[in-house]
């Protein structure tokens, strides 16, 4: 009734409304039923596979993972299928961390993994359990802003703003790499991070302050 | 994405059994490829054996040779001492490869079982006889820019992607691995194949088989080594053509030299016979002229990678002259 009540109106479109309603109703029951279909394990398999003497998520279940992030221990329901970047974004509302194009040619999605610089948009959050991972949102101690976040800022190192987070966190990995000694190796080291603003010189700029200041990164 | 099954074994036979008994399983290491490929649907593993808790990270000294455990990083053999020291080839060829973030997360074995970039392997809409054996191959009289010039077939015109591959057939690598009956050694030269009539099958590891380890035998290519990477931008590209060459020269004589070429072939294309050439000749442009002469012998272009007939043995001469100090 509530659905006729939605529809309102005049009775001709009353009339269409229901029409659309049975047909919405049949879509659903069958949906619902291949649903059902899809999340029954195969019973066989299953039993096959517990005989592992090992951790085993099933298709359609949700792993409980503990995962370090900026310092915190998270415990998380997740699927095998989500990646670091779907779970940092849909999950925790970590938005800092971009997703540019998903498929690790844009570096958008830079973040630290052991201290590693890494693509989350290319690894499964599953497998991450007992790494520490460190996101923008980590990088800051407090309100004090890490020196390559004020050096971004003071040297205009961007302009939408979009590839930010990720340079920066490319930049720091790149400094503690011991890859930023010129010009040349910084712009080597940074091709994983692309900015279609074009603010290359500027961030490299920043990268070789921040270097050539000797703060600890 | 597709759903999957999701193991993590910590026992190397765990792993083997597990690959064995499912044909729908597949190792996942770093990553980078096979989640790249399950995103836009071109693989759909019904099970993924995370095998990242294999005790198979080590480089270590071994039996006249450097062993590179499967799992070693690409930006960690790349910065590792000894092969630094005795295969700087190797490094050179693994920092030339993708971005440093995707080095930070590559695996050797996962390198070495990369697929193909071409375009139509990587469309879902277009044919693709090594996605989808039978349909036909899109890239044969399509865009076939990035594509082979060497040891194609009537099915596939594919390259193999990666540049390690290339340095590692240069230096006469071998491959253990382990499957179900038990270990055995794989030439490097011997590992990827040519695709024939059946391009859907890239490697010639077996099913259920894992890799254990890359084995360097030592040699006299510590000191003139170059790999010449050319693409389309400076960095992070894939190859339009690479080439590892290596000499070892006493005086200004070549004793003996190994060269190799990728972006040209469906698998990395050791150039045996043009290293033949150069055994005894003096150092010079001469010799390498004659030697990618040799090497470019049998080379035959599409429509659009003819340029690869003359930026191949340009190349080649390139880096021989690169890796002689006469560049």
């Amino acid at each position: 009734m509530a659905d006729d009540k939605h529809c309102g109106g005049a009775s001709e479109e009353q009339h269409s409304c229901s029409k659309h309603n049975e047909a919405r109703r049949d879509f659903l029951k069958h949906s619902s039923l291949l649903t059902a279909l899809a999340l029954t394990p195969s019973a066989a398999v299953k039993a096959a596979e517990n005989s592992w003497d090992e951790k085993l998520a099933e298709k359609f279940e949700q792993v409980r993972v503990t995962l370090n992030i900026n310092g915190e221990k998270n415990k998380l329901s997740i699927e095998p299928r989500v990646t670091l970047l779907d779970l940092l974004r849909e999950q925790l509302n970590l938005t800092g961390t971009k997703k540019g194009c998903d498929y690790g040619q844009c570096g958008a999605c830079t973040v630290h993994v052991d201290g590693e610089r890494i693509n989350s948009c290319l690894t499964f959050a599953v497998m991450l359990e007992g790494k520490k991972i460190t996101t923008i949102e980590g990088l800051a101690d407090g309100t004090d802003l890490h020196p390559m976040q004020a050096a971004f800022i003071k040297h205009d190192g961007f302009q939408c703003g979009y590839c930010t987070p990720g340079q920066i966190m490319s930049a720091v990995a790149c400094i503690r790499e011991g890859h930023a000694n010129s010009e040349e190796e910084v712009r080597e080291y940074m091709s994983g991070n692309i900015c279609r603003c074009g603010a290359y010189p500027n961030i490299v700029n920043a990268i070789l302050e921040v270097k050539n200041g000797g703060q600890k990164v | 994405m597709n759903q999957f099954q999701y193991a993590r074994p910590s026992k190397q036979k765990t792993a083997i059994e597990a690959i064995a008994k499912d044909p729908n399983a597949q190792f996942i290491a770093g990553g980078t490829n096979l989640i790249d490929l399950m995103k836009r649907g071109v693989m759909a593993p019904e099970k993924l054996i995370d095998i990242n808790r294999l005790p198979l990270r080590k480089i270590e000294k071994e039996n006249n040779g450097v062993r590179i455990g499967a799992l070693a990083l690409n930006s960690v053999v790349a910065e590792d001492k000894l092969i630094l020291e005795r295969h700087p080839l190797l490094a050179q060829a693994l920092k030339s490869g993708a971005s440093a973030q995707l080095r930070n997360m590559a695996t050797v074995g996962g390198n070495m079982m990369q697929r193909t970039r071409c375009p139509y392997f990587y469309d879902t809409a277009m044919p693709c006889n090594k996605r989808e054996p039978g349909t036909g191959c899109g890239a044969m009289e399509g865009f076939n820019r990035m594509h082979a010039i060497f040891g194609f077939s009537d099915k596939c015109i594919a390259v193999n992607p990666s540049d390690m591959n290339v340095a590692l057939v240069a230096l006469d690598a071998s491959v253990l691995v382990a499957g179900p009956k038990g270990e055995r050694r794989i030439p490097f030269i011997e590992f990827h194949r040519l695709p024939g009539d059946n391009p859907e099958v890239h490697t010639n590891l077996q099913k259920g088989e894992l890799i254990l380890s890359v084995d360097i035998p030592d040699g006299p290519y510590t000191k003139h080594v170059h790999y010449l990477k050319v693409r389309e931008r400076a960095s992070f590209a894939f190859a339009l053509v690479s080439v590892a060459a290596a000499l070892d020269i006493d005086g200004s004589t070549i004793k003996s030299a190994r060269l190799a070429m990728g972006g040209v072939a469906h698998k990395p294309w050791r150039l045996t016979e043009a290293e033949k050439t150069l055994v005894g000749k003096p150092v010079s442009e001469a010799s390498f002229q004659q030697a990618a002469e040799v090497a470019m012998r049998g080379a035959k272009a599409f429509e659009h990678n003819a340029f690869k007939l003359i930026l191949g043995p340009n190349s080649i001469v390139q880096a021989l002259k690169t890796a002689a100090g006469i560049a």
